[in-house]
């Protein structure tokens, strides 16, 4: 297991990503819905190549962290800086150029476009072709489209999916349309990668083979992966450091074993012992 | 030899390729069609003068198609986008009428000069309804048309040696020697010269095809699909919603103007009583019955819509019934489920035939 280290500031990161600014940094994060407090005071650090979980029961208000991160919505106070760069008053476009892709809880695809498309659609930072070079076609726009192509393809053979690259995305099985989705956030270069209960609705096996497929792209990419899971197993194997929230509030960050045999963890999932 | 049909095979008719494959066939057949029909007498004049018109309509179906086929934004007023390509087209061909007599390059002039301020136009009324999420589009182009009407109605425009005039609501021009009035308000414009051409509009017909294929075939065109598909997913990933169907949506325009120059230019008189709402809804038909976001079939819609309730004339009274139980007729053939089980089995064949084929060959 990688060994965890503290920073001056007080945040736990793994010790290889020590020397480097951290990836992320929420501090005193917090969103009301007219007089619902849904989110308050997050405060969270994640490294350079951390992965890191955020679990919680249901409604604890994890989506919307994702969605306040992602500019979504606009936080109603708090920092976001992201790789160092203030992103809080930045839109979703802009977060997204920033840095920060992400998946979604209930997939968003592109369902009348194809599986390369998808992709390509996400690339919109290394095309830099214009709409009238588009029409005219010009030498630039043949260039980067076979580019495109090329990206596309290597991106897709993360998962095995490239000899899917034609089929329409809404005609995937659901399993693999929550890989494109992933493949999609990755093809804009993101330094972190946002996944929204990627294991929901896998079976143990495909599971596993996502455990493997996350740590394989955190080390090739070189990014900080976040995730929102409840299959515990997925967060206790790959999670380095974990964050856990119960209605809007962080309770508990640690590693996965401190996270384990933390009581206020336990007893947000499971209840107070009447006896204890 | 091999290499070449592999070549061209893959070039144009793999995948979704097919589609622009057909309309450059379609349209360069029908050329062909009218013009050796022509040569050899055996169109009808009335017959004759429904081609430019029908260009026109190809046109700005195409152009409609992009808005509400490729980019999801309904627009009930592109025969607004239309009227303003018209009265421009005009205005410009009849100021510049003693400078360039040459008419094919007065067209050209005319039509980039209307493709100008009808795309204008566009940008006005995208710039604020674009940025709101929902089918707000359709109400403001449905008042913009009727404004853009209105507006035509009461420009009274004309010149003379000393310059042009231009009054609105009342005639107040007050023209001097060498007088030419170009707009008069209600009754539009009159004393046209007519330069539009059948093989204008084909030329015309083709550029527009090239814009619309290239467009949606490049970086542009895959994100105005995305964004009609899933709007959040496009802005998670970068993509500037807004500025995108702005893009498409200025584009559109930009083509409808064009087709509305060469329609204004074919008739010597044009009122803007002709660009109402009633033609939208028309141009609508054509694009939805041709299936959205497919070019080939809003040709083919276009042309057997078009010239089917002007050879019903014969029926008189009885024309537009008909005609309305074609249309329904239509509707409920194309989505029928028998048929199209019917299509899936056969096409499923063809492509069964081809991979054998292919086998065979390798």
């Amino acid at each position: 297991m990688t060994k965890m280290v503290t920073y001056p500031s007080g945040a736990i990161v793994p010790e290889r990503d020590l020397g480097y600014t951290p990836v992320l940094e929420a501090l005193h994060l917090g969103i009301d819905f007219g007089g619902l407090t849904a989110v308050d005071d997050f405060n969270l650090i994640v490294g350079k190549t951390e992965i890191a979980g955020l679990i919680g029961p249901n409604g604890a208000g994890k989506t919307t962290v994702f969605n306040l991160l992602t500019k979504v919505y606009q936080p109603t106070r708090g920092t976001i800086l992201l790789d160092g760069q203030d992103t809080s008053k930045m839109t979703t476009v802009d977060a997204n150029r920033a840095g920060i892709a992400r998946t979604f809880q209930n997939i968003r695809l592109f369902n009348n476009l194809s599986v390369e498309d998808n992709v390509k659609v996400a690339m919109g930072k290394s095309y830099s072709y214009s709409t009238l070079g588009g029409i005219i076609r010009s030498p630039r726009y043949y260039r980067q489209e076979e580019e495109a192509h090329e990206r596309a393809l290597e991106l897709l053979r993360i998962f095995d999916m490239q000899n899917l690259a034609e089929t329409a995305a809404g005609n995937l099985p659901y399993g693999a349309q929550r890989r494109l989705e992933i493949i999609r956030a990755l093809a804009s270069r993101p330094k972190l990668l946002l996944l929204d209960e990627p294991a929901a609705g896998m079976n143990p096996v495909e599971t596993q083979e996502l455990m493997d497929n996350i740590i394989k792209i955190r080390d090739e990419f070189k990014i900080a992966v976040m995730l929102i899971e409840h299959d515990m197993k997925l967060v206790m194997g790959i999670c380095e450091g974990i964050a856990v929230l119960n209605y809007g509030r962080i309770i508990a960050k640690g590693t996965p074993e401190q996270i384990k045999s933390n009581p206020e963890v336990i007893e947000a999932y499971l209840g107070k012992n009447r006896e204890g | 030899m091999a290499k070449v049909t592999e070549l061209l095979k893959n070039r144009f008719f793999s995948g979704k390729k097919v589609n622009r494959t057909v309309s450059y066939l379609l349209v360069i057949f029908g050329y062909v069609l009218m013009i050796i029909l022509m040569k050899a007498g055996m169109l009808t004049s009335h017959f004759t003068s429904l081609l430019v018109p029908l260009t026109s309509y190809i046109v700005i179906a195409i152009a409609l198609n992009l808005t509400v086929g490729f980019s999801g934004e309904l627009s009930l007023g592109h025969a607004g986008f239309m009227g303003v390509g018209a009265f421009s087209a005009v205005i410009i061909s009849g100021l510049l009428l003693p400078y360039v007599p040459n008419t094919t390059l007065r067209l050209i002039i005319a039509m980039l000069g209307a493709a100008l301020v009808s795309s204008l136009f566009g940008a006005i009324i995208g710039i604020p309804v674009l940025k709101l999420e929902g089918d707000y589009l359709a109400i403001v182009t449905l008042a913009f048309n009727q404004i853009i009407k209105t507006i035509i109605n009461s420009i009274y425009l004309g010149y003379d040696n000393n310059g042009i005039q231009i009054s609105f609501v009342k005639n107040k021009l007050n023209l001097g020697e060498g007088a030419v009035t170009i707009l008069k308000g209600p009754i539009g414009a009159n004393g046209i010269k007519r330069i539009s051409t059948f093989t204008a509009g084909f030329i015309l017909i083709l550029i527009t095809l090239l814009v619309v294929y290239n467009l949606i075939y490049s970086r542009k065109g895959r994100d105005i699909m995305a964004c009609r598909d899933n709007r959040i997913a496009a802005e998670s990933v970068g993509i500037n919603v807004t500025n995108i169907k702005l893009e498409a949506f200025v584009i559109s325009a930009a083509l409808a103007g064009c087709a509305g120059a060469l329609y204004g230019l074919n008739y010597s008189t044009l009122t803007p009583a002709k660009f109402d709402y009633n033609l939208s809804i028309m141009i609508l038909v054509y694009v939805v019955l041709g299936g959205l976001g497919n070019i080939a079939g809003t040709i083919i819609s276009t042309v057997i819509l078009y010239i089917l309730p002007e050879q019903l004339r014969f029926l008189q009274d009885y024309r537009m019934i008909i005609y309305a139980v074609v249309l329904i007729g239509i509707m409920l053939l194309t989505n029928n489920s028998w048929f199209k089980v019917q299509y899936y089995k056969i096409s499923k064949r063809i492509r069964k035939k081809m991979r054998e084929k292919k086998g065979a060959a390798a």
